[in-house]
């Protein structure tokens, strides 16, 4: 289990974590979402132990990272894809890191296989495409076989059979009970991935909650209906507490009353429907209305984009 | 892959943890020493330079020694003349001291060994250990054939020293130490500037460029100051003679000082280590 508490870090005059909180629990993946700058990275990074927090916290199984003697047993990390010497064969960077926590070297031909770069170990990692250095930083993420993963962006720049690889992947690793935390900042990725969301604006928590359970806060859910006798409906459902909102295209948005209400409702007056359903809100929708006021650079364009498509 | 596997690699690591926390790290840097091609060109260059300097040298003294004044001859210095290379080794030693911490900056490399050995002053300590280490016998070895071979060559002007000779170890050993103590220092400047090109001008700055300035202070204080500076202590040690009218430290106190500056480097480089971001 990852536990975050109190944790804050500024560089220089900027705040980047404010006071967050937030447990990551085993058995499930987590997405971590918020806008560019919203301090992903850095909660990350404070976690790996490679920055130092202002205050406040991150515990690896109730353990704080620098005192893990042999952290690669207990945490890996993909933190960037990048994270090797060019020059450096797969093979010699995953060695040297296993050495380093008392690791024999037959796991890092057992973890080469795992990711599928067995046949190119021996070469230059500088020569390695980005969807190879993503799965080299992979690699070296599962080579003490740890419970618990953190992966920073894993697909970012992949092609999309890698980033169905890393997504089965990373379902699988939850699957086997582990801890996995994966940031992105793409919704339609986490919405096929993630089980349960923490999401972060300026550096402080916006939620914390099972990826359903943050989408239904969206204010986006609602009911469509359609009928040929649209006044009449909107009459009745308005005198039972509904409201009401006409669309262009004749049918009506009701909030405030579930599909099964709807329809009784229209049975009872004899009225037609044509269409009934429940509009749910995408992962995609649900973080924009979220965190809205938490994006650092807002243009002017992309607010009315967001209230044009809602 | 289940968890009960992970439950029991956490239950085996706690009882490995302390007993072979360091030797596994030596191991460690070992392997990232040896996978880089810089390490072995560095070291290519450096001990070829003290060589092939040592035969260029030598022959070209024996071929003027018959010009060259008594004087001169009483206090030649066969041992430190054919160990001439190392003033041009110590720079390939020193790049290669500032580029085994640098290159992991410059790469991301040490985000990768951090998260995997968060005791980043352990980590420095293994990677001096392993260049020290390798440094000292490959530069042993190629000083070794340089005063072989600049000593067979002044046999022929009967000017050569034996191993045996007083002094003549020591600076032999000396000039070892010589080179393998500056890289250290090289190592802990570019622990500290985090940065190849800057750590290789600090380091040429402090070795080459400092002595220069410090002369240029009128007399008394260009001694009293020089001797102390890190190239002019550290060199006493690597000749026989002794030369510079008593300006100059003995060969192993002058030897200590220089050890001394890389040592501040050192510590100072973990002390910022432990407490900067990586």
């Amino acid at each position: 289990m990852i536990d975050v508490s109190n944790l804050s870090k500024s560089f220089g005059n900027t705040k980047a974590i404010d006071g967050l909180s937030f447990q990551v629990q085993p058995g499930q993946i987590t997405g971590f979402l918020g806008p560019n700058g919203s301090g992903k990275s850095t909660t990350m990074r404070i976690i790996m132990g490679l920055d130092w927090p202002d205050a406040g916290q991150a515990l690896i199984n109730g353990r704080p990272f620098a005192k893990l003697t042999n952290p690669l047993y207990e945490v890996g990390a993909l933190l960037d894809a990048r994270a090797f010497h060019g020059g450096r064969s797969a093979y010699n960077h995953l060695l040297y890191l296993a050495q380093s926590n008392h690791i024999p070297p037959k796991r890092v031909d057992e973890v080469l296989e795992l990711v599928g770069l067995s046949s190119v170990a021996r070469k230059k990692a500088g020569t390695f495409s980005m969807g190879m250095g993503q799965r080299l930083g992979i690699a070296s993420a599962l080579l003490g076989d740890p419970g618990i993963l953190l992966f920073d962006e894993p697909v970012n720049g992949l092609d999309p059979e890698g980033i169905l690889w890393v997504r089965n992947f990373l379902k699988s690793l939850a699957s086997q009970g582990r801890t996995v935390l994966v940031s992105s900042h793409l919704m339609s990725e986490m919405a096929l991935t993630a089980d349960s969301v923490v999401v972060i604006g300026r550096g402080r928590l916006i939620d914390s909650a099972p990826i359903d359970q943050f989408i239904g806060r969206s204010t986006q859910s609602f009911v469509i209906v359609k009928t040929p006798d649209s006044s009449s409906l909107q009459d009745i459902l308005r005198q039972n507490g509904a409201s009401v909102k006409a669309r262009d295209d004749g049918s009506l948005e009701v909030t405030n009353m579930n599909c099964p209400q709807v329809g009784e409702l229209a049975a009872s007056n004899s009225l037609v429907l044509h269409e009934l359903y429940l509009h749910e809100p995408s992962l995609e929708s649900a973080y924009m209305e979220l965190t809205q006021e938490d994006v650092e650079f807002q243009s002017v364009i992309s607010t009315q984009a967001v209230h044009a498509s809602n | 892959m289940t968890t009960t596997t992970i439950t029991s690699n956490s239950s085996n690591t706690d009882s490995k943890q302390a007993s072979s926390a360091f030797p596994d790290l030596l191991r460690s840097e070992w392997t990232k020493f040896r996978s880089v091609k810089s390490s072995l060109w560095s070291l290519i260059v450096a001990n070829g330079i003290t060589i092939v300097l040592s035969v260029v040298i030598c022959q070209a003294i024996v071929s003027r020694w018959n010009q060259r004044p008594l004087a001169e001859r009483l206090i030649f210095d066969p041992t430190a003349r054919s160990l001439t290379g190392i003033f041009l080794a110590q720079l390939a030693i020193g790049v290669l001291g500032v580029l085994v911490i640098t290159s992991e900056y410059s790469s991301g490399t040490i985000r990768a060994t951090f998260t995997a050995r968060p005791q980043r002053n352990l980590v420095l300590a293994a990677k001096a250990i392993v260049f020290a280490v390798v440094t000292f016998i490959t530069c042993l070895i190629a000083i070794l054939i340089a005063f072989a071979v600049g000593q067979a060559i002044f046999t022929q002007v009967g000017a050569g020293a034996s191993i045996t000779s007083p002094g003549v170890l020591r600076s032999i050993i000396g000039s070892t130490l010589y080179l393998t103590v500056g890289g250290l220092l090289a190592l802990g400047l570019g622990t500290l500037v985090r940065h190849t090109a800057g750590g290789i001008t600090c380091f040429v700055g402090m070795i080459l460029v400092l002595p220069g300035i410090v002369n240029a202070l009128p007399s008394p204080w260009s001694y009293d100051i020089g001797k102390f500076l890190p190239s002019e202590a550290g060199l006493v040690v690597t000749s026989v003679v002794r030369d510079g009218a008593g300006h100059l430290l003995g060969p192993w106190t002058g030897f200590l000082v220089f050890c001394a500056w890389a040592a501040v480097a050192l510590v100072l480089a973990g002390w910022t280590l432990h407490r900067r971001d990586a």
